[in-house]
């Protein structure tokens, strides 16, 4: 996925001389075309992310497209004064993409986890906040970041995640997709935990309960009128996110919910990272399993409540 | 050893004086503000709007214009003066400061101000943005400067490096920065709090060449804007020695006077009244 997206920052970059990248101190050889090719608007700017931003920011300011990438904790807490600021209240088109969100980095620790990304960014108006699934869909998503009025944080999964969806659907930002109807339950779910969510409900299907799923690659803004259209028809709701449980999809999922007045009663439930700093090491996979982030708990949450 | 506050006799003239006054009659209206703060740019804002800056009150966007930001943005008082004097927007606009139904806010923000190029108000994020507008007049090869106003306090703040760093890495010719350096900040002194020196040696440490000027000389800021960029390889940077509240007596090296949220009709009287004076 991280591929992809760099590799249409490239493509985009070679059609559109208003595109820009700047990264602090990337892997070796990162965008190598990119800068032999356009070496006036690839920028590798150090470990300075505070600065990262603000220049991409006055960049910006400037009619450019910048698009930043380091990794998602220090694109988020390292300088957030400057994403709140500099890119938020300027209404700046930057684009951040990154990496690692969740718990990708589950060998190096709580420092590089971003398990409360979209929380924080949640909050801040004017914030576009994109997680798409697989890089297929990071293939979909990039064109549609060039015109867009606004900051972006575009959340990356670790690579190599696997492909599940398809170009059926034109990706647009904003826009949630309903990837498989049923009347029994709704699985809501943002990221790279689509495939958990697809899973689940084909066991379901399987043991006879019919779960549709909600696929939401943009967090912010939220698609009210999509989930609210399939929330309305099923009793048992469940969001499923490599995230916090607070203030991120499942935060909003139970805003929504909280006010959306339903005629008959919904049972509903997150799953997601409590809350605590993960406290092992190992991969991304084992800590999903020790948070229960799997197909598996998704299954056991909805027989539950079903 | 503590060091004594820093002194500086350089008389103002009668520009100087109206504009403080100017500054005077916003904080009566607004009831408000940060006065040593404002009085201590005076100087550097007048010359920078007078006989540097290219600029078009009526068409602020204008491509050509030289950009300007005053990244110490609580020091706004002082640039709303002149903007309004230039023809930014309607004078009216000064006696609205800080009302629900002004523009004029106690920090300066982009798309409301116009000729203010990035909001500011939490500190160090003036050069890291310039940043991006002097690499960006470089790469599309557009004429325009990148002026931003800074400050000792502003300094201590992680970002002002960073960027710094950068431009020096850069080279940005086109980039110049005036360091209000009055040695003040809201707690007590620079050398107190968290001392900068050797303020000078660390910006061209950094990669700025560098003058010092007295910052209430109109005639050594002048002289020093006129032989930016210093170095055709380097940014330039310009300490300006100045005073905080400079200009009124029972205001020069006053730390309750860094901001006021109230002020009496005394104290309005009084500040006009040692402006009024000849020096």
């Amino acid at each position: 996925m991280r591929k992809t997206c760099l590799d249409m920052v490239y493509e985009l970059a070679r059609k559109d001389p208003r595109i820009f990248f700047i990264g602090s101190d990337l892997g070796v050889g990162t965008l190598k075309q990119f800068k032999a090719e356009m070496p006036g608007r690839f920028l590798m700017e150090g470990v300075s992310e505070a600065n990262v931003v603000g220049m991409a920011a006055g960049l910006a300011l400037e009619g450019k497209i910048v698009y930043v990438n380091t990794i998602a904790t220090f694109l988020t807490r390292r300088c957030f004064d400057q994403v709140v600021l500099d890119l938020c209240l300027h209404n700046a088109n930057v684009r951040l993409i990154a990496n690692g969100g969740g718990v990708v980095y589950a060998p190096l620790g709580p420092t590089h986890e971003a398990i409360e990304d979209i929380a924080i960014f949640r909050a801040l108006p004017r914030m576009t906040i994109l997680a798409p699934a697989d890089a297929e869909e990071m293939r979909r998503l990039m064109p549609a970041t060039v015109d867009h009025q606004g900051p972006i944080y575009i959340r990356l999964g670790k690579g190599g995640d696997p492909v599940v969806t398809n170009d059926r659907v034109p990706f647009r930002i904003g826009k949630a997709y309903p990837m498989k109807e049923g009347s029994d339950a709704l699985i809501v779910s943002t990221g790279v935990m689509l495939k958990a969510a697809l899973d689940a409900a084909g066991s379901l299907e399987a043991a006879g309960i019919k779960a549709a799923v909600l696929h939401v690659p943009t967090v912010k803004p939220f698609d009210q009128d999509t989930f609210l259209e399939l929330a309305r028809r099923v009793p048992v709701i469940v969001s499923v996110e490599e995230h916090t449980v607070i203030g991120g999809l499942g935060g909003a999922v139970a805003e929504i919910i909280a006010e959306a007045d339903f005629k008959s009663p919904k049972r509903f439930r997150r799953i997601g990272i409590p809350d605590v700093f993960p406290d092992q090491y190992g991969s991304q996979a084992s800590l999903l399993k020790r948070y229960d982030i799997t197909a598996e708990k998704i299954v056991s949450v909805v027989r539950q409540l079903a | 050893m503590i060091k004594p506050p820093p002194v500086n006799t350089t008389p103002l003239d009668e520009r100087s004086r109206e504009l403080r006054r100017q500054i005077v009659r916003m904080l009566e209206k607004g009831g408000r503000g940060h006065v040593g703060s404002a009085f201590s740019i005076v100087e550097i804002l007048r010359v920078l709007y007078d006989d540097f800056l290219k600029y078009d009150p009526k068409a602020p966007r204008s491509p050509q214009r030289d950009r300007f930001i005053l990244s110490k943005g609580h020091g706004c008082l002082a640039l709303y003066v002149l903007l309004a004097e230039k023809g930014f927007f309607p004078e009216s606009e000064l006696w609205k400061f800080c009302k629900p139904d002004g523009i004029l806010g106690g920090h300066p923000e982009y798309g409301k101000v116009p000729g203010v190029e990035a909001s500011t108000g939490s500190l160090g994020h003036g050069l890291p943005i310039a940043v991006g507008f002097a690499l960006n007049a470089r790469h599309e090869k557009a004429g325009y400067r990148m002026v931003v106003v800074s400050s000792d306090g502003e300094s201590n703040e992680g970002s002002v490096w960073e960027a710094a760093l950068c431009a020096g890495k850069h080279k940005l010719s086109n980039l110049t920065v005036l360091v209000d350096y009055n040695k003040q900040q809201s707690y007590g002194t620079t050398y107190e709090v968290l001392d900068l020196e050797p303020f000078a040696d660390k910006w061209r440490a950094f990669g700025f060449a560098v003058q010092e000027v007295d910052g209430h000389d109109v005639g050594q800021l002048r002289a020093a804007l006129g032989r930016t960029p210093f170095d055709s390889n380097k940014p330039s940077a310009i300490i300006c020695h100045t005073i905080k509240g400079k200009g009124a007596s029972f205001v020069e090296n006053n730390l309750n006077w860094h901001h006021k949220n109230k002020v009496t009709d005394e104290e309005i009287k009084s500040l006009l009244a040692e402006l009024e004076a000849k020096p």
